[in-house]
Protein backbone atom coordinates (compact mmCIF):
# COMPACT_ATOMS: atom_id res chain seq x y z
CA UNK A 1 0.00 0.00 0.00
CA UNK A 2 2.73 2.56 1.07
CA UNK A 3 4.78 1.42 -1.89
CA UNK A 4 1.92 2.41 -4.45
CA UNK A 5 1.49 5.50 -2.80
CA UNK A 6 5.43 6.42 -2.93
CA UNK A 7 5.20 4.99 -6.78
CA UNK A 8 2.18 7.38 -7.29
CA UNK A 9 4.32 10.27 -5.56
CA UNK A 10 7.51 9.39 -7.86
CA UNK A 11 5.05 9.77 -11.30
CA UNK A 12 3.12 12.94 -10.10
CA UNK A 13 6.20 14.87 -8.84
CA UNK A 14 8.27 13.82 -11.95
CA UNK A 15 5.44 14.95 -14.46
CA UNK A 16 5.21 18.37 -12.49
CA UNK A 17 9.46 18.20 -12.86
CA UNK A 18 9.20 17.57 -16.52
CA UNK A 19 6.77 20.69 -17.07
CA UNK A 20 9.24 22.96 -15.20
CA UNK A 21 12.04 21.84 -17.32
CA UNK A 22 10.52 23.40 -20.31
CA UNK A 23 10.87 27.05 -18.79
CA UNK A 24 14.41 27.11 -17.10
CA UNK A 25 14.55 30.79 -17.59
CA UNK A 26 11.75 30.60 -14.91
CA UNK A 27 14.73 29.31 -12.66
CA UNK A 28 16.55 32.82 -12.98
CA UNK A 29 13.55 34.84 -12.88
CA UNK A 30 12.19 33.16 -9.57
CA UNK A 31 15.13 33.29 -7.89
CA UNK A 32 15.36 37.15 -8.56
CA UNK A 33 11.90 37.80 -7.19
CA UNK A 34 12.45 35.78 -4.51
CA UNK A 35 15.73 37.67 -3.15
CA UNK A 36 13.92 40.79 -3.58
CA UNK A 37 10.68 39.64 -1.39
CA UNK A 38 13.40 38.32 0.97
CA UNK A 39 14.69 41.82 1.12
CA UNK A 40 11.11 42.80 2.18
CA UNK A 41 11.25 40.62 5.17
CA UNK A 42 14.73 42.01 6.18
CA UNK A 43 14.24 45.76 5.42
CA UNK A 44 11.71 46.25 9.07
CA UNK A 45 14.61 44.12 10.78
CA UNK A 46 17.68 46.36 9.24
CA UNK A 47 15.70 49.60 10.37
CA UNK A 48 14.99 47.83 13.81
CA UNK A 49 18.27 46.96 14.90
CA UNK A 50 19.87 49.92 13.18
CA UNK A 51 19.28 51.45 16.75
CA UNK A 52 19.48 48.76 19.52
CA UNK A 53 20.73 45.57 19.89
CA UNK A 54 18.14 43.25 20.49
CA UNK A 55 14.12 43.44 21.00
CA UNK A 56 12.21 41.03 23.12
CA UNK A 57 15.71 39.15 23.82
CA UNK A 58 16.34 38.31 20.28
CA UNK A 59 19.25 39.87 18.66
CA UNK A 60 19.35 40.68 14.82
CA UNK A 61 21.33 37.06 13.96
CA UNK A 62 18.91 35.32 16.02
CA UNK A 63 15.78 37.07 14.45
CA UNK A 64 17.60 36.36 11.24
CA UNK A 65 16.70 32.60 11.71
CA UNK A 66 13.43 33.17 12.25
CA UNK A 67 12.75 35.43 8.79
CA UNK A 68 15.36 32.23 7.43
CA UNK A 69 12.91 29.66 8.48
CA UNK A 70 9.75 31.51 7.11
CA UNK A 71 11.48 32.21 3.79
CA UNK A 72 11.71 28.32 3.77
CA UNK A 73 8.95 27.66 4.53
CA UNK A 74 7.32 30.02 2.14
CA UNK A 75 9.43 28.06 -0.34
CA UNK A 76 7.23 24.99 0.39
CA UNK A 77 4.62 26.91 0.69
CA UNK A 78 4.47 28.18 -2.92
CA UNK A 79 6.80 25.33 -4.18
CA UNK A 80 4.79 22.28 -3.09
CA UNK A 81 1.70 23.03 -1.44
CA UNK A 82 -0.01 26.05 -2.67
CA UNK A 83 0.22 24.89 -6.47
CA UNK A 84 -1.91 21.22 -6.00
CA UNK A 85 -4.77 23.11 -3.70
CA UNK A 86 -5.59 25.91 -5.85
CA UNK A 87 -5.96 23.41 -8.49
CA UNK A 88 -8.49 21.53 -6.29
CA UNK A 89 -10.51 24.99 -6.28
CA UNK A 90 -10.82 25.03 -9.66
CA UNK A 91 -11.95 21.66 -9.93
CA UNK A 92 -14.73 22.09 -7.73
CA UNK A 93 -16.13 25.28 -9.71
CA UNK A 94 -15.71 23.34 -12.71
CA UNK A 95 -17.32 19.85 -11.48
CA UNK A 96 -13.80 17.90 -12.65
CA UNK A 97 -13.62 16.95 -9.08
CA UNK A 98 -15.27 14.02 -10.32
CA UNK A 99 -12.89 12.19 -12.07
CA UNK A 100 -10.08 12.87 -9.34
CA UNK A 101 -12.50 10.91 -6.88
CA UNK A 102 -13.19 7.75 -8.94
CA UNK A 103 -9.88 7.26 -9.34
CA UNK A 104 -8.60 4.20 -7.16
CA UNK A 105 -6.22 6.32 -4.86
CA UNK A 106 -7.25 8.43 -1.64
CA UNK A 107 -8.53 12.08 -2.91
CA UNK A 108 -6.61 13.99 -0.65
CA UNK A 109 -3.63 12.54 -1.77
CA UNK A 110 -4.30 12.87 -5.36
CA UNK A 111 -5.18 16.34 -5.10
CA UNK A 112 -2.37 17.36 -2.55
CA UNK A 113 0.19 15.71 -5.27
CA UNK A 114 -1.34 17.29 -8.51
CA UNK A 115 1.02 20.06 -8.82
CA UNK A 116 4.73 20.95 -8.19
CA UNK A 117 6.42 24.28 -9.11
CA UNK A 118 10.18 23.71 -8.79
CA UNK A 119 11.43 26.86 -9.23
CA UNK A 120 9.08 28.24 -6.93
CA UNK A 121 11.38 26.48 -4.50
CA UNK A 122 14.13 28.56 -4.80
CA UNK A 123 12.56 30.34 -1.44
CA UNK A 124 14.58 27.51 0.15
CA UNK A 125 17.86 27.88 -0.65
CA UNK A 126 17.47 31.75 0.18
CA UNK A 127 16.63 30.20 3.42
CA UNK A 128 19.20 28.30 4.00
CA UNK A 129 21.60 30.64 3.06
CA UNK A 130 19.95 33.71 5.39
CA UNK A 131 21.08 30.39 8.40
CA UNK A 132 24.50 30.72 7.26
CA UNK A 133 24.69 34.23 7.31
CA UNK A 134 22.58 34.42 10.52
CA UNK A 135 25.52 32.23 12.08
CA UNK A 136 28.31 33.89 10.62
CA UNK A 137 26.54 37.25 12.34
CA UNK A 138 26.70 35.34 15.64
CA UNK A 139 30.02 33.97 15.22
CA UNK A 140 29.69 30.43 16.17
CA UNK A 141 27.73 27.41 14.30
CA UNK A 142 24.41 25.37 15.33
CA UNK A 143 25.35 22.56 18.03
CA UNK A 144 24.32 19.21 16.11
CA UNK A 145 21.94 18.37 18.06
CA UNK A 146 20.08 21.84 17.76
CA UNK A 147 20.67 20.57 13.94
CA UNK A 148 18.96 17.55 14.18
CA UNK A 149 16.09 19.17 16.03
CA UNK A 150 15.53 21.84 13.88
CA UNK A 151 15.24 18.91 10.78
CA UNK A 152 12.10 17.30 12.85
CA UNK A 153 10.46 20.90 13.42
CA UNK A 154 11.08 20.93 9.59
CA UNK A 155 8.63 17.85 9.29
CA UNK A 156 6.41 19.05 11.72
CA UNK A 157 6.25 22.43 10.12
CA UNK A 158 5.62 21.20 6.92
CA UNK A 159 2.98 18.62 8.57
CA UNK A 160 1.22 21.68 9.57
CA UNK A 161 1.28 24.40 6.69
CA UNK A 162 -0.41 21.71 4.57
CA UNK A 163 -2.72 20.46 7.29
CA UNK A 164 -3.65 24.24 7.65
CA UNK A 165 -4.21 24.48 3.85
CA UNK A 166 -6.28 21.55 3.93
CA UNK A 167 -8.45 23.48 6.59
CA UNK A 168 -8.15 26.38 4.18
CA UNK A 169 -9.24 24.30 0.90
CA UNK A 170 -11.97 22.50 2.79
CA UNK A 171 -13.96 25.62 3.28
CA UNK A 172 -14.11 25.57 -0.46
CA UNK A 173 -16.67 23.16 -0.71
CA UNK A 174 -18.86 25.56 1.24
CA UNK A 175 -18.36 28.75 -0.35
CA UNK A 176 -17.25 28.62 -3.98
CA UNK A 177 -14.84 31.33 -4.66
CA UNK A 178 -11.64 30.89 -2.59
CA UNK A 179 -8.89 32.21 -5.09
CA UNK A 180 -8.25 35.21 -2.80
CA UNK A 181 -8.59 33.01 0.56
CA UNK A 182 -4.54 31.57 -0.70
CA UNK A 183 -4.04 35.41 -0.31
CA UNK A 184 -6.18 35.20 3.38
CA UNK A 185 -3.85 32.58 4.14
CA UNK A 186 -0.15 33.77 2.96
CA UNK A 187 -1.18 36.98 4.82
CA UNK A 188 -2.39 35.47 8.01
CA UNK A 189 1.00 33.20 7.63
CA UNK A 190 3.09 36.65 7.51
CA UNK A 191 2.58 37.05 11.36
CA UNK A 192 4.78 33.82 11.68
CA UNK A 193 7.75 36.53 10.14
CA UNK A 194 8.84 37.74 13.42
CA UNK A 195 9.69 35.92 16.73
CA UNK A 196 6.98 35.27 18.50
CA UNK A 197 7.83 37.20 21.39
CA UNK A 198 7.16 40.27 20.12
CA UNK A 199 3.79 39.93 20.25
CA UNK A 200 3.59 39.70 24.14
CA UNK A 201 3.00 43.23 24.37
CA UNK A 202 -0.24 42.65 22.45
CA UNK A 203 -3.63 42.52 23.91
CA UNK A 204 -1.87 41.27 27.37
CA UNK A 205 -0.35 38.41 25.37
CA UNK A 206 -4.09 36.87 23.36
CA UNK A 207 -2.11 37.36 20.41
CA UNK A 208 0.73 34.92 21.88
CA UNK A 209 -1.62 32.42 22.89
CA UNK A 210 -3.69 32.43 19.33
CA UNK A 211 -0.43 31.79 17.68
CA UNK A 212 0.67 29.24 19.33
CA UNK A 213 -2.91 27.15 20.11
CA UNK A 214 -5.35 28.53 17.30
CA UNK A 215 -3.21 28.90 14.65
CA UNK A 216 -0.07 27.42 15.02
CA UNK A 217 2.46 29.71 13.59
CA UNK A 218 5.09 29.94 16.48
CA UNK A 219 5.22 26.45 15.99
CA UNK A 220 6.59 27.09 12.05
CA UNK A 221 9.39 29.23 12.36
CA UNK A 222 10.05 30.53 16.28
CA UNK A 223 10.56 26.75 17.48
CA UNK A 224 12.93 25.87 14.96
CA UNK A 225 14.83 28.87 15.13
CA UNK A 226 14.81 28.25 19.16
CA UNK A 227 16.37 25.00 18.25
CA UNK A 228 18.86 25.46 16.15
CA UNK A 229 20.29 28.34 18.65
CA UNK A 230 19.77 25.39 20.94
CA UNK A 231 17.55 26.84 23.72
CA UNK A 232 14.30 25.24 23.01
CA UNK A 233 12.55 23.23 25.88
CA UNK A 234 12.32 19.92 25.42
CA UNK A 235 8.61 20.00 26.18
CA UNK A 236 7.87 22.37 23.08
CA UNK A 237 9.53 19.84 20.71
CA UNK A 238 7.11 17.18 21.82
CA UNK A 239 4.37 19.56 21.81
CA UNK A 240 5.29 20.22 18.24
CA UNK A 241 5.34 17.04 17.64
CA UNK A 242 2.33 15.85 19.24
CA UNK A 243 0.61 19.67 18.34
CA UNK A 244 1.10 18.88 14.54
CA UNK A 245 0.21 15.21 14.71
CA UNK A 246 -3.28 16.56 16.10
CA UNK A 247 -3.45 19.30 13.65
CA UNK A 248 -3.03 17.13 10.71
CA UNK A 249 -5.70 14.50 12.19
CA UNK A 250 -8.03 17.03 12.40
CA UNK A 251 -7.77 18.19 8.93
CA UNK A 252 -8.36 15.02 7.56
CA UNK A 253 -11.72 14.27 9.28
CA UNK A 254 -12.84 17.89 8.36
CA UNK A 255 -11.41 16.76 4.80
CA UNK A 256 -13.36 13.76 4.56
CA UNK A 257 -16.40 15.25 5.73
CA UNK A 258 -16.37 18.09 3.74
CA UNK A 259 -15.90 16.03 0.41
CA UNK A 260 -19.06 14.99 1.52
CA UNK A 261 -20.49 17.88 0.65
CA UNK A 262 -19.49 18.01 -2.50
CA UNK A 263 -22.35 17.94 -5.40
CA UNK A 264 -20.59 17.25 -8.47
CA UNK A 265 -21.29 18.36 -12.08
CA UNK A 266 -23.88 15.37 -12.75
CA UNK A 267 -26.12 15.29 -9.85
CA UNK B 1 -15.20 60.73 -26.87
CA UNK B 2 -15.38 64.37 -25.71
CA UNK B 3 -15.56 65.47 -22.15
CA UNK B 4 -19.08 65.82 -22.06
CA UNK B 5 -19.55 62.27 -23.17
CA UNK B 6 -17.18 61.24 -20.87
CA UNK B 7 -19.02 62.84 -18.17
CA UNK B 8 -22.71 61.61 -19.29
CA UNK B 9 -21.44 58.09 -18.90
CA UNK B 10 -19.91 58.55 -15.91
CA UNK B 11 -22.47 58.15 -13.55
CA UNK B 12 -24.50 55.61 -15.24
CA UNK B 13 -20.79 53.55 -14.74
CA UNK B 14 -20.24 54.39 -11.51
CA UNK B 15 -23.81 53.00 -10.21
CA UNK B 16 -22.59 49.98 -12.34
CA UNK B 17 -19.84 49.74 -10.32
CA UNK B 18 -21.02 50.28 -6.82
CA UNK B 19 -23.38 47.38 -7.79
CA UNK B 20 -20.77 45.04 -8.64
CA UNK B 21 -18.82 45.95 -5.52
CA UNK B 22 -21.58 45.51 -3.89
CA UNK B 23 -22.55 42.11 -4.99
CA UNK B 24 -18.71 40.88 -4.30
CA UNK B 25 -18.72 42.45 -1.37
CA UNK B 26 -17.47 38.87 0.66
CA UNK B 27 -14.72 38.96 -2.03
CA UNK B 28 -13.98 42.17 -1.32
CA UNK B 29 -13.60 41.67 2.73
CA UNK B 30 -11.22 38.87 2.02
CA UNK B 31 -9.12 41.27 0.26
CA UNK B 32 -9.31 43.55 2.79
CA UNK B 33 -8.66 41.29 5.08
CA UNK B 34 -5.76 40.15 3.16
CA UNK B 35 -3.86 43.56 3.81
CA UNK B 36 -2.69 42.72 7.58
CA UNK B 37 0.91 43.52 6.93
CA UNK B 38 0.54 47.08 8.67
CA UNK B 39 -0.74 45.14 11.61
CA UNK B 40 1.93 42.67 11.09
CA UNK B 41 4.55 45.78 11.59
CA UNK B 42 2.65 47.16 13.93
CA UNK B 43 3.10 44.44 16.60
CA UNK B 44 6.86 44.43 15.66
CA UNK B 45 7.33 48.27 16.12
CA UNK B 46 5.48 48.19 19.42
CA UNK B 47 7.42 45.47 20.36
CA UNK B 48 10.88 47.75 19.59
CA UNK B 49 8.86 50.72 21.34
CA UNK B 50 8.65 48.99 24.32
CA UNK B 51 10.45 50.51 26.62
CA UNK B 52 12.05 53.82 24.85
CA UNK B 53 11.11 55.93 21.53
CA UNK B 54 12.61 55.17 18.41
CA UNK B 55 13.22 58.10 17.17
CA UNK B 56 10.32 60.52 17.55
CA UNK B 57 7.69 57.16 17.77
CA UNK B 58 6.68 55.38 20.77
CA UNK B 59 3.96 53.04 21.30
CA UNK B 60 1.54 54.81 20.59
CA UNK B 61 2.89 56.95 17.76
CA UNK B 62 3.26 53.47 16.16
CA UNK B 63 -0.33 52.63 16.42
CA UNK B 64 -1.76 55.35 14.70
CA UNK B 65 0.93 54.75 12.32
CA UNK B 66 -0.14 51.84 11.55
CA UNK B 67 -3.55 51.78 11.77
CA UNK B 68 -3.68 54.92 9.42
CA UNK B 69 -1.35 52.96 7.10
CA UNK B 70 -3.87 50.43 7.32
CA UNK B 71 -6.83 52.56 6.25
CA UNK B 72 -4.91 54.60 3.47
CA UNK B 73 -4.19 51.32 1.90
CA UNK B 74 -8.12 50.56 1.81
CA UNK B 75 -8.32 54.15 -0.12
CA UNK B 76 -5.81 54.18 -2.21
CA UNK B 77 -5.64 50.65 -3.95
CA UNK B 78 -5.90 49.99 -7.09
CA UNK B 79 -6.22 46.64 -9.08
CA UNK B 80 -6.11 48.24 -12.56
CA UNK B 81 -2.58 46.39 -13.55
CA UNK B 82 -4.45 42.88 -13.11
CA UNK B 83 -7.80 43.63 -15.24
CA UNK B 84 -5.56 44.73 -18.19
CA UNK B 85 -3.29 42.48 -18.18
CA UNK B 86 -6.13 39.56 -17.29
CA UNK B 87 -8.40 41.30 -20.51
CA UNK B 88 -5.39 41.35 -22.49
CA UNK B 89 -4.81 37.52 -22.34
CA UNK B 90 -8.46 36.46 -23.02
CA UNK B 91 -8.75 39.24 -25.50
CA UNK B 92 -11.90 41.03 -23.84
CA UNK B 93 -9.83 43.91 -23.80
CA UNK B 94 -10.79 43.93 -27.91
CA UNK B 95 -14.65 44.60 -26.81
CA UNK B 96 -13.74 47.40 -24.78
CA UNK B 97 -12.11 49.35 -27.24
CA UNK B 98 -14.89 48.74 -29.41
CA UNK B 99 -17.11 50.97 -27.26
CA UNK B 100 -17.18 54.81 -27.65
CA UNK B 101 -15.77 55.60 -24.28
CA UNK B 102 -11.46 54.88 -23.31
CA UNK B 103 -11.05 51.57 -21.76
CA UNK B 104 -9.21 53.93 -18.87
CA UNK B 105 -12.08 55.72 -18.15
CA UNK B 106 -14.22 52.11 -17.03
CA UNK B 107 -10.99 51.07 -15.08
CA UNK B 108 -11.24 54.02 -13.17
CA UNK B 109 -14.86 54.35 -12.37
CA UNK B 110 -14.70 50.58 -11.44
CA UNK B 111 -12.03 51.44 -8.60
CA UNK B 112 -13.34 54.77 -7.45
CA UNK B 113 -16.83 53.03 -7.84
CA UNK B 114 -15.52 50.36 -4.84
CA UNK B 115 -14.84 53.77 -2.47
CA UNK B 116 -17.56 53.41 -0.51
CA UNK B 117 -17.38 50.38 0.62
CA UNK B 118 -13.78 50.71 1.15
CA UNK B 119 -15.29 53.40 3.47
CA UNK B 120 -16.74 51.03 5.59
CA UNK B 121 -13.84 49.17 6.64
CA UNK B 122 -11.09 52.56 6.60
CA UNK B 123 -13.64 54.26 9.00
CA UNK B 124 -13.86 51.79 11.63
CA UNK B 125 -10.01 51.23 11.59
CA UNK B 126 -9.64 54.88 12.11
CA UNK B 127 -12.41 55.13 14.89
CA UNK B 128 -10.54 52.60 16.78
CA UNK B 129 -7.49 54.40 16.57
CA UNK B 130 -8.98 57.67 18.26
CA UNK B 131 -10.15 55.21 20.84
CA UNK B 132 -6.80 53.30 21.46
CA UNK B 133 -4.01 56.44 21.44
CA UNK B 134 -6.56 59.45 21.47
CA UNK B 135 -7.84 61.67 18.63
CA UNK B 136 -4.69 64.04 18.27
CA UNK B 137 -2.41 61.58 17.45
CA UNK B 138 -4.75 59.93 15.15
CA UNK B 139 -6.49 62.22 13.38
CA UNK B 140 -5.92 65.60 11.81
CA UNK B 141 -6.66 68.66 14.22
CA UNK B 142 -7.86 71.45 12.25
CA UNK B 143 -9.18 72.38 8.49
CA UNK B 144 -6.54 72.99 6.14
CA UNK B 145 -5.27 69.69 7.89
CA UNK B 146 -7.92 67.74 6.84
CA UNK B 147 -7.66 69.38 3.68
CA UNK B 148 -4.45 68.44 2.99
CA UNK B 149 -4.90 64.96 3.70
CA UNK B 150 -7.67 64.50 1.87
CA UNK B 151 -5.57 65.95 -1.29
CA UNK B 152 -2.81 64.15 -0.10
CA UNK B 153 -5.32 61.01 -0.09
CA UNK B 154 -6.46 61.43 -3.81
CA UNK B 155 -2.71 62.10 -5.17
CA UNK B 156 -1.91 58.53 -3.85
CA UNK B 157 -4.67 56.76 -5.22
CA UNK B 158 -3.92 58.67 -8.49
CA UNK B 159 -0.54 57.87 -8.82
CA UNK B 160 -1.03 53.65 -7.53
CA UNK B 161 -3.54 53.78 -10.26
CA UNK B 162 -1.76 55.62 -12.76
CA UNK B 163 1.43 53.19 -12.07
CA UNK B 164 -1.02 50.23 -12.58
CA UNK B 165 -2.37 51.57 -15.83
CA UNK B 166 1.30 51.98 -17.05
CA UNK B 167 2.38 48.46 -15.85
CA UNK B 168 -0.99 46.91 -17.19
CA UNK B 169 -0.25 48.56 -20.79
CA UNK B 170 2.80 46.83 -21.00
CA UNK B 171 1.13 43.41 -20.98
CA UNK B 172 -0.27 44.76 -24.51
CA UNK B 173 3.18 44.20 -26.06
CA UNK B 174 5.73 42.54 -23.57
CA UNK B 175 5.18 39.05 -21.24
CA UNK B 176 6.73 40.51 -18.25
CA UNK B 177 4.06 42.68 -16.94
CA UNK B 178 3.97 40.32 -14.24
CA UNK B 179 7.10 40.30 -13.17
CA UNK B 180 7.32 44.30 -13.40
CA UNK B 181 4.61 44.16 -11.13
CA UNK B 182 6.32 42.01 -8.58
CA UNK B 183 9.29 44.72 -8.67
CA UNK B 184 7.16 47.58 -7.95
CA UNK B 185 5.56 46.06 -5.20
CA UNK B 186 8.96 45.07 -3.36
CA UNK B 187 9.75 48.71 -4.08
CA UNK B 188 6.78 49.75 -2.97
CA UNK B 189 6.90 47.65 0.43
CA UNK B 190 10.73 48.92 1.00
CA UNK B 191 10.47 52.91 0.27
CA UNK B 192 6.67 53.91 0.43
CA UNK B 193 6.56 54.05 4.27
CA UNK B 194 4.20 50.73 4.38
CA UNK B 195 6.49 48.48 6.79
CA UNK B 196 7.95 51.22 8.84
CA UNK B 197 7.63 55.17 8.74
CA UNK B 198 9.89 56.38 6.36
CA UNK B 199 11.17 59.23 9.11
CA UNK B 200 13.12 56.34 10.82
CA UNK B 201 15.60 55.42 7.99
CA UNK B 202 19.00 57.40 7.68
CA UNK B 203 19.25 60.90 5.65
CA UNK B 204 21.04 59.57 2.88
CA UNK B 205 17.98 56.76 2.16
CA UNK B 206 15.29 59.25 3.05
CA UNK B 207 16.77 61.57 -0.04
CA UNK B 208 16.75 59.28 -2.55
CA UNK B 209 13.37 58.14 -1.21
CA UNK B 210 11.80 61.68 -1.27
CA UNK B 211 12.65 61.47 -5.19
CA UNK B 212 10.67 58.26 -6.16
CA UNK B 213 7.24 57.81 -6.25
CA UNK B 214 6.52 55.23 -3.64
CA UNK B 215 6.71 57.37 -0.49
CA UNK B 216 3.64 59.53 -1.98
CA UNK B 217 1.40 56.45 -2.46
CA UNK B 218 1.62 55.38 1.06
CA UNK B 219 3.74 57.41 3.44
CA UNK B 220 2.80 61.24 2.81
CA UNK B 221 -0.83 60.68 3.50
CA UNK B 222 -0.33 59.26 6.66
CA UNK B 223 2.31 61.42 8.11
CA UNK B 224 -0.56 63.83 7.15
CA UNK B 225 -3.60 62.07 8.97
CA UNK B 226 -1.29 61.73 12.35
CA UNK B 227 0.02 64.86 11.94
CA UNK B 228 4.18 64.98 11.51
CA UNK B 229 4.24 67.97 9.07
CA UNK B 230 3.89 71.83 9.63
CA UNK B 231 2.32 73.87 6.77
CA UNK B 232 5.72 74.37 4.76
CA UNK B 233 6.94 70.95 4.85
CA UNK B 234 3.46 69.34 3.94
CA UNK B 235 3.07 71.59 1.23
CA UNK B 236 6.24 71.03 -0.24
CA UNK B 237 6.00 67.16 -0.23
CA UNK B 238 2.28 67.53 -1.77
CA UNK B 239 3.80 69.59 -4.78
CA UNK B 240 6.39 66.79 -5.39
CA UNK B 241 3.41 64.03 -4.93
CA UNK B 242 1.02 65.75 -7.89
CA UNK B 243 4.61 66.57 -9.81
CA UNK B 244 4.56 62.59 -9.55
CA UNK B 245 0.86 62.53 -10.46
CA UNK B 246 1.64 64.58 -13.87
CA UNK B 247 4.97 62.25 -14.75
CA UNK B 248 2.96 58.65 -13.96
CA UNK B 249 0.17 60.24 -16.07
CA UNK B 250 2.36 60.98 -18.92
CA UNK B 251 3.62 57.81 -18.87
CA UNK B 252 0.54 55.62 -18.20
CA UNK B 253 -0.70 57.35 -21.40
CA UNK B 254 1.89 57.24 -23.17
CA UNK B 255 2.52 53.60 -22.73
CA UNK B 256 -1.30 52.32 -22.61
CA UNK B 257 -1.65 54.43 -26.48
CA UNK B 258 1.31 52.73 -28.44
CA UNK B 259 0.06 49.57 -26.38
CA UNK B 260 -3.38 49.78 -27.92
CA UNK B 261 -1.61 50.70 -31.14
CA UNK B 262 0.16 47.08 -30.93
CA UNK B 263 -2.47 45.52 -29.65
CA UNK B 264 -4.82 46.26 -32.49
CA UNK B 265 -2.12 45.22 -35.18
CA UNK B 266 -2.36 41.52 -33.53
CA UNK B 267 -6.11 41.56 -33.67
CA UNK B 268 -7.18 43.06 -36.73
Amino acid sequence: MLRRYLRLFGVQLKASTLQALQYRVDFFTEGFTSLCWTFTALAPLFVVYGGRPEVEGWSFGQALLVVGWFTLLQGILEGAINPSLTGVVEHIRKGTLDFVLLKPADAQFLVSTQRFLPWRAFNVLTGVGLFFYAFSLLGHGPSPLGVLTSLVLLGTSTLLLYSLWILTVSAAFFVVRVDNLTYLFSSIFDFARWPSSVFKGVARGALTLVFTYVIPLALMTTFPAEAMLGRLPLTSLLGAVVGSLVFSWVARRVWIRSIGHYTSASS
Amino acid sequence: MSVRGVLRAMPTMLRVGFAESVAYRAEMFVWVLSTTMPLVNMVLWMAVAKHSPVGQYGQADFVSYFLATFAVRQLTSAWAAWIINWEVKQGTLAMRLLRPISPLWAYMFDNIAGFPLRLVVAVPVVVLSVVLVGADKAVPQHAWQWGLFLLAVLGGWAITFLANVAMGALSLFTDSSQKTMEVWMVLFFVCSGYMYPVELLPDGLRAVINWLPFRYQMGLPVELMTGAHDLPTALGLLARQWAWVLGMGTLALGIWKYGVRRFAAFGG
